[in-house]
């Protein structure tokens, strides 16, 4: 009850229609695929399947960055190591199932563990050949990760600035040591050459199709969850620690817990995007913990507009589709594209492409009002607005 | 700056001076290369010998090669003239050396050489007389060397001609050198108990590496009675290294401090002093090794002669290109998003882009080479530590900018200003301070020192558009620990992050001691979250 409560609630018109079209996009992209003949004027060819997978992936983490730092207001720089280390778990579970097609055939031992001459998997090996358990490392790792850092980074309020740096060491320092051979991950060449997921073959169009849709549904139940959140007490109280945190302490909360909470949530579902990017793009290796992707992720949710909810699913899949558009034809010019897009938003847009438009929106609305006003027609009552988009 | 033109200007004395020496030395080739062909005219073992004292009376150690050369049965005789050469190369046609020079002057079928035939007494004369014309040449530093070279390989067999030596040398160092080789030659001899335990004494005295080397030879081949005082020795030499090793850490430590404080300190002041995030720091380093780069391009094309100036030269420029460059990002975007410190750091991101993707666009992708001056290539020894110059110079050249930063901050009309407006922005404006012409300036400023930083940090690391990349991280982190807005805080926070992770190093491996560091920040982050010296009062709200 509570939940269909918080649903209604949350669920204004425009969470209502970018549902309907994500799920429209995760059914529709995939079935074209694979249902229509290649010469068919609707056929959608593979690879635009595989790259709409990945944005999709992307969409999800930046809508989990949006909730820390749209909600919350935690800028974290280090939001793709929770990615990355969702997306290790699952490469984890994929290595595991080669089996003895590896190339040097060994039943039990990546092909890499048999390079470095291990003679048995280290212990934290053990138990990703079970789906299920490499399915709940994927939310528990990064969640436990956050849960750790948060703990200590809120509860000695480290705040602001000083929180965004300490966040980018911290996937920094993953990545050096993730690059290690000796770790046990592969070290800089990663996990790759998967080859069944479930039992089903990777290279499959099924199985592509299917991952598709595992996507789409997933960012659907981010969308879902983050609006319900956004929209519940709970997600009030999150604005309040966001816009003034001593006020908030002093009215008697207590906003470190409201930040692990936010924190927490987030670094799952990041991990659950790295989850299902992996088997789409077929490897994971240490580069994906670089502070420069965990920036990209940031300037993906700023140029949607953060504190949204289609916001940052919308500046994900347009800097990305920019980005493979300019690298196809102009690479030397992406980084231009990309570094003057980090300063055009912060300058020009500070709200984003969706909060502009709101704010567009509203203003026309009330301009409207005003004019209604003037010619003595009674303005509308507006009630307490929800505010969930804002 | 004079200061360091004043050093240099002294390095380039002694180097035309050492340039100069070794023309005297040319004069009595002809004595020599007399001596060396009777080498070959002789007939007979004795007459050879003989002839061997000749070479050994020109004193000239050169004779010393071509002596070696004839005990290892390298030396022959053109059958046409008679003439001696130094042969190397199997098969028909050999490679001809010449003796006194060392340089190869031909080649000559194999048929028309006649080998210099050598006996054990011949050998046993050519080492002494080795000996002799090294221990007796001119130079100290060759007499040093030589004996160094028997100190590495003692011989019983040369006691006589150290003994000899001991007798004439005059240089203190030499003598002490002469005295170590006997007692690693008597170590190995089958002299009597005592002697042995004073050599084993002068060897423990000498310390390093050669001597435990020596020690563990002598403790393999010495009976029951020596074992204990080789082993005391033994353990005495390896702690004395194991002081060293500390030694050599704290080196490192503050050699990477030093590189540290050079990257950090521009951010000190920017992100320190004034609160912004400048994410392009590592950008502004970057230029600066550019521009070192370009400046010793020009030099090289076009004043040869003054390569080594390239560095000074650089200095001042570097700091003008990123000065400006940073003036032109505080007046174009920062001004803009004052108070807003997180749009601050992604709009500072997305210049560095722009700034590493312009240089890569038009420098190339590639690593640079940027050469080193003359007097800041090689090393120098101290003790058993290996100090390379362009280390010393840069841990130099850090402290005395940061000596010149501490300076302008304290005691400048423009220090005082960019400490009244951080202090008190509305405060300083109302006591008639252009509040915002100091904004830009102080920016100007830490974004020089990071040119500046750049030509320091071109003479030991790669450049390429991603050197800056590289620094960003670890700058943040010194400026984080030590503590924000305090000059001295970084000075500290830079040489203790270096000398720990040097520390770490051997231990743990250079990244996982990386990681510890970081890891070891972040738990302290938590613990003082405005660093090791953080600004007390009111100062911190702000």
């Amino acid at each position: 009850m509570i939940v269909g409560h918080l649903l209604r609630r949350g669920l204004n018109r425009w969470i209502v229609l970018s549902l309907a079209v994500i799920l429209a996009i995760g059914i529709a992209v995939p079935a074209l695929n694979l249902l229509l003949p290649v010469t068919h004027p609707l056929h959608v060819p593979t690879y635009i399947v595989a790259l709409f997978g990945k944005y999709l992936c992307y969409a999800l983490l930046a809508l989990s960055l949006d909730l820390v730092w749209g909600y919350v207001g935690i800028l974290s720089l280090g939001h793709g190591a929770f990615f990355a280390l969702g997306g290790y778990a699952m490469g984890m579970y994929l290595m595991r199932q080669i089996g003895p097609r590896g190339v040097y055939g060994d039943p039990v031992l990546p092909d890499f563990m048999v390079f470095l001459n291990w003679q048995e998997l280290p212990w934290f090996w053990y138990g990703f050949d079970r789906f299920w358990f490499a399915a709940l490392m994927v939310m528990v790792v990064p969640g436990l990760l956050a849960f750790i850092f948060g703990w200590f980074a809120f509860r000695s309020r480290v705040t602001g600035v000083y929180l965004s740096i300490i966040t980018q060491a911290m996937t920094y320092a993953l990545m050096l040591a993730f690059f290690r051979n000796n770790m046990g991950f592969g070290g800089n060449n990663g996990l790759t050459d998967f080859k069944d997921i479930l039992g089903y073959s990777v290279q499959a169009g099924e199985t592509r199709a299917a991952l598709f849709f595992a996507s789409a549904a997933a960012l659907a139940l981010g969308v879902l969850f983050v609006s319900a959140l956004g929209a519940s007490r709970y997600g009030k109280l999150m604005i309040a620690v966001r816009d003034a945190e001593a006020r908030t302490r002093f009215i008697g909360y207590r906003p470190e817990y409201v930040k692990l909470f936010a924190f927490v949530a987030a670094a799952v579902m990041a991990g659950i995007a790295g989850a299902l990017y992996v088997p789409q793009v077929g490897i994971i290796n240490p580069g994906e913990f670089a502070p420069a992707n965990s920036i990209e992720i940031v300037v993906w949710t700023a140029v949607g507009g953060r504190g949204t909810i289609i916001g940052p699913i919308i500046g994900a899949i347009l800097v990305n589709a920019g980005k493979s558009w300019l690298t196809g034809f102009a690479p030397e010019f992406w980084l231009f594209a990309l570094g003057g897009l980090f300063v055009a938003v912060t300058l020009f847009l500070p709200k984003g492409i969706v909060g502009t438009a709101i704010d567009g929106w509203d203003g026309l609305r009330r301009m409207r009002d005003g004019k209604r006003r003037e010619r003595g027609e009674d303005a509308p009552l507006t009630g307490p607005q929800p505010e969930a988009a804002e | 700056m004079v200061f360091i033109r004043t050093i240099i200007a002294i390095f380039l004395l002694v180097f035309t001076a050492l340039l100069a020496l070794p023309a005297g030395a040319q004069e009595d080739d002809s004595a020599l290369r007399q001596a060396i062909s009777g080498l070959g005219a002789e007939k007979g073992y004795s007459k050879l010998r003989q002839a061997i004292d000749v070479v050994v009376e020109t004193g000239d150690p050169r004779g010393a090669r071509v002596l070696d050369a004839l005990a290892e049965g390298d030396v022959y005789r053109r059958e046409g003239d008679g003439a001696v050469f130094i042969v190397s190369g199997r098969g028909k046609e050999r490679n001809l050396i010449d003796p006194v020079t060392s340089e190869q002057v031909g080649t000559i079928a194999k048929s028309e050489l006649k080998k210099v035939r050598v006996n054990n007494s011949v050998r046993r004369t050519v080492r002494d007389a080795i000996g002799a014309l090294t221990l007796g040449a001119k130079d100290p530093d060759i007499r040093l060397s030589a004996v160094r070279t028997m100190i590495d390989n003692p011989d019983p067999d040369s006691l006589d001609v150290i003994a000899t030596a001991l007798e004439r040398e005059g240089d203190d160092d030499v003598r002490t050198a002469l005295e170590q080789a006997r007692a690693a030659a008597i170590l190995l001899s089958d002299a009597a108990v005592p002697d042995k335990v004073a050599a084993i004494e002068t060897i423990r005295e000498m310390g390093g590496q050669e001597a435990l080397s020596l020690l563990v030879r002598a403790r393999n081949a010495a009976g029951a009675e020596m074992r204990d005082a080789t082993e005391a020795a033994i353990a005495s030499v390896q702690k004395r290294l194991q002081y060293w090793s500390l030694g050599q850490n704290v080196w490192y430590g503050l050699s990477l401090g030093s590189v540290l404080l050079l990257a950090a300190i521009g951010l000190a002041i920017t992100f320190g002093v004034m609160g912004v995030i400048n994410m392009a720091h590592g950008e502004m380093v970057m230029l600066g090794a550019y521009t070192t780069f370009m400046v010793q391009e020009i030099m090289r094309t076009s004043f040869p002669g003054m390569l080594d100036w390239s560095l000074p030269i650089a200095l001042p420029l570097a700091f003008l290109v990123a000065g400006s460059v940073g003036f032109a990002m505080e007046r174009g975007v920062i001004r803009l998003l004052y108070g807003r410190p997180l749009e601050t750091l992604l709009a500072t991101w997305g210049i560095s882009l722009i700034l590493q993707q312009t240089v890569r666009t038009i420098f190339g992708p590639t690593n640079r080479e940027v050469s080193n001056p003359s007097y800041m290539s090689g090393a120098f020894q101290l003790g058993e530590l290996s100090i390379t110059w362009n280390r010393l110079w840069i841990v130099v050249f850090a402290l005395v900018v940061f000596a010149v930063l501490l300076y302008a901050m304290n005691r400048t009309s423009l220090g005082l200003k960019m400490r009244a407006v951080t202090q008190n922005r509305r405060m300083a404006a109302a006591m008639g301070i252009r509040t915002p012409w100091v904004d830009a300036l102080t920016f100007a400023l830490g974004s020089g020192i990071a040119g500046i930083a750049g030509v320091a940090l071109s003479q030991i690391d790669n450049v390429s558009p991603n050197l800056g990349q590289g620094y960003i991280i670890d700058s943040f982190m010194v400026v984080v620990f030590g503590g924000v807005g305090n000059l001295w805080g970084t000075l500290i926070g830079a040489f203790s992050l270096g000398i720990a992770n040097k520390f770490l190093e051997p231990f743990a491996g250079a990244v996982l001691g990386k990681i510890l560091v970081l890891v070891f920040i972040i738990l302290f982050i938590q613990k003082r979250p405005r660093g090791l010296f953080a600004l007390k009062g009111r100062a911190v709200e702000a």
